[in-house]
């Protein structure tokens, strides 16, 4: 599955160079059963047509340790082709001048239920959660992704260029996410960003045994540990059996034989809820892990190690500060809010710092949103748990606290050697804010996603809207 | 009731804070209630109150002084819309004492009608919550019930004290009420359904109150909701106390203004998504809305025109506005919804207002609140720099005329793990 993807990659890359799409193959390639079965919604996304921009006169933020005043980033072909001072240009290049204004990586938000949980909020529209058994693995949460959501354009508008999308919190393995770039498309598959892996949402704590508890079950923590070992258990023989198999690269392609198991080089009948855990017994499939008590997380950093798995990133972790050194020997990152606790027993300990502890400890920190209204401020989170970490006395530049929304989430998708910072070669996600992102009124004018200008806040016609927002007021009635 | 409660609280005041030190906060540029500071100038506090502000003020033997050079000093910001001291942990339902949940065990009580309960008696003013949001800059909210179609009445506190009474501003501050989808449940459907019943309560509360002797010997015709609610409805009517209707769509919106008319009622609209779309009404009806300003999504088909430049849209039609985060544990957060106010078009001074003066107007109580002037409650804020800015520092929080501590449980727990190691950790230290 790696292979593939890379090769994806590596298409959707040569597509840019180029300027033109990257398109699917056209025949049938050799591996196409296998290739089929491994990425059956491949990403159709390809940049909206971009022209070779130099922005210039602003102070660049470029996640990658640097701050350049009067610094200048040039994109060409959906790429960062350099970022500096002085740079030569091309000569059809257009020139923005950005000068007050502040340059930064597009804002990449790790937890998001865009799409899944769209508005209107409607019952309708509440498909982020199978919640019909404690794991559904199964599940893939691009298949519940609304792409008319007006969330999507909302956040464009804070700057947001990439996110993963999970499936709720509800069970034990809620399914898999999906990363996508924030363009807009009549499909989830035009969304999906080339070559991201998929990640696998687990939940721990209150919200399996809560939604479980008179259902069978598991209705304690205890529950729930054992609901994740026994799920282990089995992947792990399905791995077993598949590779025995030959076929270890990912799932098998059409059924093989549906034997009754164990048996030498038969392959088991294929299965999506075991296939997905084997992914990530693999490496193939990021760990996503909601979990909110320190306590809770090092039992889950043990269950990883017991089934020699990874967690690529504990979401929410409102007790992130009382494992960051747990957490930062594991490189597992800490997808956090800033300021956000309370509303249950597990949320209760937060601390305005945890964000700031976490970093302080050499862990990877994040903010993220796991909302549609934060991930259009999550330059203002990311503010909070900076002053925050101030306040405590942990020194902290801005350009770390930029990480936090941007190179640091990136890592977390997996998606860090395509965007995530201003650095050449990168996808050209870039975004040209008001003022300082740290003020509170900082907005986002200008966002460039692979190059092309997706959002230009001086310019109604270059302003997304989503087919739901079509005629919803009579003309008169709106000023 | 309404008399007895608020007598309390007009006692609470007589008794307000003996003999305190008297404090100066010196050489910071005070903001009384507009954009334009008085550069290094002073406020003196003594007794509870503000005794004097200015640039040249004589500062009383004794003070405690406060340096504030290169600081701002504010009155404290005014949080519109919480749950503050009534809502604990959302999920644990014993926390909770915001809403009449199990309204089957209430005798004699219509279920869509809760006109009479008072948060004022759950209040907890040893509720963890508080000392996390005052030290952040906000020191006075209203703490509100929700639920329901009338769900009952707010008080306006401030948030420092010991005891309900030393804490209370005034209360019930307002009557709660909702024309907003929300309600559908309580009435079993549409919207017209909604305002038949509230005429209906309020039209039995009325003709209650022409017959109250007919209804103590049992001759009146019967009444829909309860004689307590009846009662409690009676300060509305009057105009005394404001019914606070939540409401999101615009047609809902003009609903209750014309509910409002007909009743001859002194509304507050709370939410209000899209009453910018009804400014001109708004503004014409002299009817203020509370609004939090990071709303912009059309979560539901009443939200269809949310938007974040509602507050500025209505502020330009001459709306009062009061800016509310709509929090508990956040409700600090305040602070950026205003400066997100004035990212999307409302100007500096009037979201400096519209969490200070305004709410202080709206709701009734700008004699005593709301701006640093001489007599007015000492409510004080020092901050580092601009109080919307996320970089801004708070300094010293004086409610009341009493500084206090800026430690809250969050901070606390910050500290207990600023050391992994158990030893230290765990143990409290000499």
């Amino acid at each position: 599955m790696k292979r593939v993807l890379s090769a994806l990659a590596l298409a959707a890359l040569a597509g840019c160079a180029r300027g033109t799409a990257a398109r699917p193959a056209q025949g049938p390639a050799p591996d196409a059963a296998q290739r089929q079965s491994s990425d059956p919604f491949p990403s159709t996304y390809r940049p909206l047509a971009s022209r070779p921009t130099l922005i210039r006169g602003g102070t660049v933020m470029t996640a990658a340790g640097q701050v350049i005043p009067n610094g200048e980033v040039l994109m060409v072909d959906g790429r960062i082709a350099a970022v500096g001072t002085a740079l030569q240009a091309p000569a059809e290049a257009v020139v923005l001048d950005a000068t007050g204004r502040f340059v930064t990586p597009g804002v990449i938000d790790t937890h998001s239920h865009l799409g899944v949980y769209a508005s209107p909020g409607v019952q309708a529209h509440s498909d982020g959660n199978e919640a019909t058994s404690p794991n559904t693995a199964e599940v893939w949460a691009e298949h519940s992704v609304w792409p008319h959501d007006p969330g999507f354009t909302r956040a464009l508008e804070g700057g947001v260029t990439s996110m993963q999308i999970l499936p709720g919190s509800a069970n034990l393995f809620g399914g898999r996410s999906v990363t996508l770039k924030n363009v807009p498309s009549r499909t989830a598959q035009g969304m999906k960003f080339p070559g991201a892996p998929y990640g696998l949402k687990m939940a721990c704590g209150e919200n399996p045994k809560r939604v479980y508890g008179q259902r069978g079950g598991p209705a304690t923590r205890m529950g729930n540990v054992a609901g994740f070992r026994s799920a282990w258990i089995r992947a792990q023989d399905y791995r077993r059996r598949m590779d025995a198999a030959g076929n270890g690269g990912g799932s098998s392609a059409s059924g093989g034989n549906s034997g009754s198991g164990g048996g030498g080089g038969s392959a088991p009948t294929r299965d999506l809820e075991l296939e997905t855990l084997a992914g990530v017994l693999r490496g193939e499939i990021l760990v996503h892990n909601h979990c909110y008590r320190g306590d809770e997380m090092a039992q889950m950093i043990d269950i990883a190690r017991e089934f020699g798995y990874r967690i690529r990133s504990f979401h929410h972790g409102v007790e992130a500060y009382k494992v960051r050194d747990l957490m930062a020997r594991d490189s597992i990152s800490g997808s956090l809010w800033a300021d956000w606790g309370g509303f249950k027993m597990e949320a209760l300990d937060f601390t305005r710092a945890n964000v700031a502890m976490l970093h302080q400890a050499g862990g990877i920190a994040i903010v993220h949103s796991d909302d549609p209204t934060g991930i259009q401020k999550l330059n203002q989170e990311a503010a909070k748990a900076l002053e925050a970490g101030r306040e405590m006395g942990i020194e902290i530049s801005e350009n770390d606290a930029l990480r936090w929304i941007t190179a640091n989430a990136a890592w977390a998708l997996g998606i860090h050697q395509q965007v995530g910072t201003l650095e050449a070669g990168k996808q050209a996600d870039v975004v040209i804010w008001s003022h300082n992102p740290f003020s509170v009124y900082a907005r986002a004018d200008q966002v460039f996603i692979d190059g092309a200008l997706l959002y230009d806040r001086m310019n109604p016609n270059r302003q997304p809207r989503t087919d739901f927002e079509v005629g919803l007021f009579p003309a008169e009635a709106v000023r | 009731m309404n008399r007895i409660l608020l007598s309390a609280a007009a006692l609470c005041f007589a008794a307000a804070p003996a003999a305190a030190q008297a404090i100066a906060i010196v050489g910071g540029d005070v903001y009384t209630a507009d954009g334009t500071p008085i550069r290094g100038g002073t406020v003196v506090i003594q007794d509870g109150r503000i005794t004097a502000v200015g640039a040249n003020v004589a500062i009383p033997a004794g003070a405690r002084r406060i340096d504030a050079t290169g600081k701002w000093v504010t009155p404290g910001l005014i949080e519109s819309s919480t749950t503050m001291g009534i809502g604990e942990v959302s999920s644990i339902a014993e926390s909770n004492d915001a809403e009449i949940q199990d309204v089957t065990s209430r005798r004699d009580s219509d279920d869509q009608v809760q006109a009479a309960f008072t948060v004022t008696e759950g209040l907890n003013p040893r509720s963890m919550v508080i000392p996390i949001v005052r030290i952040m800059g906000v020191t006075t909210a209203i703490t509100r019930p929700s639920g329901s179609l009338i769900s009952g009445q707010g008080a306006m506190i401030d948030l420092a004290g010991n005891r309900v009474e030393d804490m209370t501003v005034v209360s019930p501050i307002g009557m709660y009420a909702s024309l907003s989808e929300n309600a559908r449940g309580a009435v079993g459907g549409p919207r017209a359904a909604i305002s038949m019943r509230l005429r209906e309560v309020l039209e039995d509360a009325r003709a209650y109150a022409r017959n109250r002797q007919s209804f103590e010997r049992g001759e009146t015709r019967e009444f829909s909701v309860s004689r307590l609610d009846m009662e409690a409805l009676q300060p509305v009517l009057a105009g005394r106390e404001p019914l606070v209707v939540e409401a999101h769509r615009a047609s809902d919106i003009q609903l209750a203004l014309r509910i409002a008319r007909e009743y001859d009622l002194r509304l507050i609209i709370t939410g209000g998504t899209e009453a910018w779309m009804v400014a001109d009404e708004l503004a014409r009806a002299r009817v203020p809305v509370l609004v939090k300003v990071l709303n912009n999504l059309p979560g539901s088909f009443e939200s269809l025109g949310a938007t974040y430049e509602n507050a500025a849209r209505l502020r330009r039609a001459g709306v009062q506005v009061a800016l509310t985060s709509g929090e508990t544990w956040r409700a600090y957060t305040i602070r950026q919804e205003a400066g997100n106010a004035v990212a999307y078009g409302l100007p500096w001074a009037e979201a400096f207002r519209a969490v200070t003066l305004y709410p202080a107007q709206i709701w009734g109580v700008a004699d005593r609140y709301g701006s640093l002037e001489a007599g007015k409650v000492a409510n004080v804020v020092v901050w580092s720099g601009d109080p919307f800015e996320l970089l801004t520092r708070v300094e010293h929080v004086i409610i009341r005329g009493q500084e206090v501590q800026l430690v809250s449980r969050e901070t606390q727990l910050r500290e207990r793990y600023r050391t992994l190691d158990e030893n230290v950790r765990t143990y409290r230290q000499p």
